[in-house]
């Protein structure tokens, strides 16, 4: 099926790539700092879900434990920043690479487990890992069930504000790793990546170590979320063990599926789906007395996602995309 | 101390020289008031949310009254989920696009503490938190934020004053949860004892809230001699604690902290029997307190649970809890001044004597530039085989 390989290289594709990169260059100038911030947090939600589909929808493997690495990378930069002080952008490098390196090492027990077991492990590791950064051995380093203070970054250019400036930092890293995991998704790699999630037994037989990819893919996969936790340090300037409980895994997978699981740029919508459907569910319930409570609006909008966008906002573009490709050929 | 009363002396002064300029008016209009909040209406923690619901039918009741000094109150309650991230949005929308006037009994300590700098750097009253930690009285530091309840170190530095008044030759042990809270307790209570605490406490153990018993470290407490025993423990544990020194017939100053204070979760486990002569101290009365019935306090609240919130369970002290806190902002904004910013952050810091209906006959709200402690005060009682009694007079800790 079409939909489930990353879409070609076309001329379309390019100039609706750089057309939407220049959109998202001048909004920070056209909304407040406030928004700003919010769209700043659905990118790092973004970069979270990119990893959550490069690992579920290319390479077939589950997972509802990824707030464990969001979390990972979060409490890396965060403590690079308290105790050490460090530049903020020197630790997302950091932060990658742990988060990479405890993906890594998850995915040598998860080679055993198949579907639903292996999502039976994420979400224990994804229960755990509040209680464990809460934990007094760590209470030093992670500040306990108090967190982490850390600064806002300043500026990069005079005259943006922190919050402006933190926008477009997001946004470059966002789209420079949706580069990357379209070049992977491309290369030799990315094909043995899918064949594995297709058949893997067939996968074996055509020489793919299918071992070492899947616990490649599910670090690759754990670095990207690490990403997004070391950004969302920097938008919200504070850790602490409640913000990556269950709920927050729950909702990647969320945001993944509404925005398209088998897809690069339905992430986007992803992140912007988990951020503003919350507070707008918020608004109109308590504009109106008659709206039910807000999760339950929120519920419903999801119902009506997966209803109308089966395959998430994206696979509906490209599907609209590809039957308006047919009528024209048929004009012809 | 002198340092610290300085720099809050001179935190007020710049909070006054500020006022001299322009007054800083957002959210308050001749005819409106804009009052932020957040509250847990989801996630692990929403057994709070009712705290969230009787602040909205409180200040709807105060606008059906004609509001405070001819002012309707907004009230905009949002919900955090009780996730820090989540608050920072919230309260960044409250502050940036709601403009309020003030946040209001933001709830939860992990919470809080995530926008505790955000909001002093804006400049915005974030007052009567919802949350025991003690970081919320930092005057000199944090000139915008003021807690409510009486702290836990507070609390424990009271048992340590009714120890060293009324105990003779105390031999103290202590037993605490291994978490801020508990070592909130423990460090108040230290502090207290003062010089003498390393000679007076004879035992102390903690225990991890992950622990099936503690009746091990009672076994150990009552091995130490110790004739006072301070019991930092959650009601399963303060359960488990009074049934085995009752069983094992070690017979202290049994000092409860009031976490652990109520007669349905905790004494009635640990065997009512077993349970007299336990101590604790109280600061709201307990709504399912006979002696109360005839309270003007309690009727009043009554009144209000059962015009504006009704079909509510009234044994949930979380709504004589935020009956209090309503009625001290409603009063703060009714006796205020000026209401700017700056104005409602300098009556808040200058109340005197401020009693609410369901707080302890004898407890009363003071604060001053450099106190930000609400309530410092508490009453002891004893407990009679049925209900806490109170006795002897209401202790009070701290510089006023």
């Amino acid at each position: 099926m079409a939909a489930d390989r990353p879409n070609p290289v076309t001329p379309q594709l390019l100039a609706g790539f750089g057309a939407a990169v220049l959109f998202a260059a001048v909004v920070p100038h056209l909304v407040s700092d406030f928004t700003s911030f919010q769209f700043t947090q659905a990118m790092a939600y973004g970069i979270a879900l990119l990893g959550l589909n490069i690992l579920t929808g290319y390479n077939g493997q589950f997972s509802i434990g990824h707030s464990a690495f969001y979390a990972v990378g979060a409490y890396t930069a965060a403590i690079l920043l308290y105790h050490f002080e460090w530049n903020h952008y020197a630790t997302l490098p950091v932060a990658a690479l742990v988060a990479f390196a405890v993906g890594f090492l998850f995915g040598l027990p998860a080679l055993r487990l198949e579907g639903l077991y292996l999502a039976l492990a994420t979400f224990a590791f994804a229960v755990a890992t509040p209680q464990l950064l809460k934990f007094d051995a760590f209470e030093h380093w992670t500040g306990g069930v108090q967190g982490l203070f850390v600064p806002k970054p300043e500026p990069l250019i005079e005259g943006l504000s922190a919050d402006q400036s933190l926008y477009y930092v997001t946004l470059a890293v966002m789209v420079f790793l949706m580069i990357v995991a379209w070049c992977l998704l491309h290369s030799r790699s990315g094909r043995a990546i899918m064949a594995i999630r297709d058949n893997p037994i067939a996968a074996s037989t055509m020489g793919i170590n299918t071992a070492l990819y899947k616990t490649t893919t599910f670090g690759i996969s754990a670095m990207y979320t690490g990403i997004a936790g070391a950004l969302s340090v920097f938008v919200t300037e504070f850790v602490a063990p409640d913000a990556f409980n269950f709920f927050l895994a729950v909702n990647l997978l969320v945001g993944s599926v509404v925005g398209g699981i088998v897809s690069i740029p339905g992430v986007i919508f992803g992140g912007l789906f988990l951020v503003f459907v919350p507070n707008f569910a918020q608004d109109i319930s308590r504009a109106y007395p008659f709206v039910p409570p807000p999760w339950a609006i929120f519920g419903i909008f999801l119902i009506l996602a997966i209803y109308f966008v089966p395959f998430g906002v994206w696979g509906a573009v490209e599907r609209g995309f590809a039957w308006w490709k047919r009528k024209s050929a048929a004009g012809r | 101390m002198h340092i610290r009363k300085m720099l809050a002396a001179t935190a007020a002064a710049a909070l006054l020289a500020g006022t001299a300029q322009a007054a800083d008016m957002t959210g308050i209009t001749d005819t409106t008031i804009k009052i932020g909040n957040t509250n847990p209406y989801s996630g692990p923690a929403s057994v709070y949310s009712t705290i969230g619901k009787t602040i909205a039918a409180y200040f709807k009741m105060v606008n059906e009254m004609g509001g405070v000094q001819g002012r309707q109150i907004d009230f905009i309650s949002l919900d955090d989920g009780y996730s820090p991230p989540r608050t920072v949005e919230q309260v960044r929308k409250l502050v940036e696009q709601e403009q309020v006037a003030l946040l209001f009994q933001t709830l939860g300590t992990p919470t809080n503490s995530a926008i505790h700098r955000y909001v002093n750097a804006k400049k915005v009253p974030h007052l009567f938190l919802a949350t025991g930690a003690s970081k919320w009285g930092q005057p000199d530091k944090f000139p915008w934020t003021m807690g409510f309840q009486p702290t836990y170190d507070v609390e424990g530095e009271i048992y340590a004053k009714y120890v060293l008044e009324n105990v003779e030759d105390p031999k103290i042990a202590v037993l605490f949860q291994n978490d801020d809270y508990g070592k909130d307790y423990r460090d108040g209570f230290l502090h207290g004892l003062g010089d003498k605490a390393d000679e007076l406490v004879v035992s102390m153990l903690p225990y991890e809230v992950t622990d099936p018993t503690v009746d091990s470290q009672i076994v150990a407490m009552k091995d130490s001699g110790a004739n006072v025993f301070f019991n930092i423990t959650i009601p399963k544990f303060a359960a488990q604690a009074i049934r085995k020194s009752c069983e094992i017939e070690w017979k202290p100053v049994h000092l409860l902290n009031n976490v652990s204070s109520s007669v349905g979760a905790t004494l009635t486990p640990a065997g009512l029997e077993c349970s007299k002569g336990l101590i604790t101290a109280l600061y709201v009365k307990d709504p399912v307190d006979p002696q109360w019935k005839d309270d003007p306090g309690y009727k009043e609240w009554v009144g209000f649970m059962e015009k504006h919130m009704p079909g509510s369970d009234m044994t949930d002290a979380n709504y004589a809890y935020a009956y209090n806190v309503s009625k001290l902002m409603h009063h703060l904004l009714d006796t205020c001044e000026e209401l700017s910013r700056e104005g409602i952050m300098m009556c808040a810091a200058s109340m005197k004597g401020v009693e609410l209906p369901m707080i302890m006959p004898g407890i009363t709200i003071n604060t001053a530039p450099d106190d930000f402690y609400p309530i410092q005060s508490e009453q002891l009682a004893r407990f009679d085989g049925e209900r806490w009694v109170t006795f002897g007079d209401v202790i009070h800790v701290g510089d006023d």
